[in-house]
């Protein structure tokens, strides 16, 4: 029996993102996976086992935040993988991208008090089973604590959206207090109903405003982004489909 | 022949505009008392081709749905006319 290969990831780079070498760093020297940045005019993606849009400000967040990045020719392989089941994450402006794609619903508008708020934010976890490859290891409830850092966070959908989201147990990140309690001012950008993390029908596509590649290291404050890719590690073991491929792939 | 269309962007009805609402609270503290409120959006000025007004018509429909405005939480007008002045220098008014 061969040791499971280290899970490699593929972080899209686009011109204005910034958060690619924080989770490459992540990837490669906290949890010795393989990372490998991918540039949004490339239209392979290659054979990732996950794909991660980094926060940052892509093409400018010219005319809208995402606007322009989805029709970035590496998005096509993107919306591909994603069609596929396999996991992405989309954090702070990897979020925006991913409603603008239509990968995720909603969108993410300037947040209610017009500052770019940079924060340590407590954050309820919700069916955690809903978005399995990515909180798999977390509980329903507990409160995590990551850095967010943005200008334009404050999630809207129509009141139909909202409510399939919350029936399907869609949203899994809600901004709250240290105890869990959601209220407006634990709220720090106006989002709707407190969302800060949804994912889509099948799970595998999560968007999030929070940093979880922040929060990796105890030197920068605190580790519970790693139990989000901690998550995806132990998900990936339970995928032998994807193991076997990336065997094949190696020979 | 050659269009300008000026679209104008806006949030919908119901969606909160905090950058309007902060223009209403810098014109009333101006004294402007009567300022009930503001709405803010962009303006967006594009000068293309086209070889009729319907084709023009259309082509600005389709830039708006396929990227100028987001539906979730925008939408978007437009006024459209031919360039008078096609043959001179690119005027800006």
């Amino acid at each position: 029996m061969h040791a499971a290969a280290a899970p490699h990831v593929a972080i899209a780079v686009f011109p204005g993102t910034w958060s690619e070498r924080d989770f490459a760093h992540v990837a490669e020297t906290v949890l010795g996976w393989r990372a490998r940045l991918v540039w949004h005019a490339d239209r392979d993606l290659g054979t990732p086992d996950a794909v991660v849009l980094p926060g940052g400000f892509a093409h400018g967040d010219h005319l809208r935040t995402g606007a322009i990045a989805r029709f970035s020719p590496l998005m096509a392989a993107v919306e591909a993988f994603a069609a596929a089941g396999g996991p992405v994450i989309g954090s702070c402006n990897g979020f925006q991208i991913l409603t603008e794609a239509g990968l995720l619903p909603g969108a993410l508008l300037r947040n209610d008090h017009l500052e770019f708020r940079c924060d340590w934010q407590d954050l309820r976890v919700e069916h955690p089973g809903a978005a399995q490859p990515w909180l798999g290891d977390l509980a329903d409830g507990e409160v995590i604590r990551l850095p967010i850092s943005h200008g334009e966070g404050r999630y809207v959908a129509d009141p139909e959206t909202l409510d399939e989201l919350e029936a399907q147990g869609r949203v899994v990140l809600r901004y709250s207090g240290p105890h869990g309690e959601v209220s407006p001012e634990a709220n720090p950008n106006g989002s709707q109903r407190g969302i800060a993390g949804i994912v889509n029908a099948s799970g595998n596509v999560l968007g999030l405003m929070p940093h979880p590649e922040r929060a990796a290291e105890s030197e920068v404050g605190g580790t519970d982004g790693l139990r989000i890719f901690r998550s995806l590690e132990r998900w990936l073991k339970g995928q032998p489909a994807r193991a076997e491929r990336r065997v094949s792939s190696s020979l | 022949m050659r269009w300008i269309a000026e679209v104008h962007v806006s949030l919908r009805s119901g969606i909160a505009d905090p950058e309007g609402q902060t223009i209403g609270s810098g014109l009333r503290a101006l004294g402007y008392d009567t300022v009930a409120e503001v709405r803010s959006g962009k303006l967006l000025r594009i000068v293309f081709e086209a070889a009729g007004s319907d084709t023009a018509e259309a082509a600005v429909a389709d830039m708006c749905r396929r990227l100028l405005a987001n539906p979730v939480m925008e939408r978007a007008t437009w006024e459209l006319r031919a360039d008078e002045q096609q043959d001179a220098e690119p005027a800006n008014p």
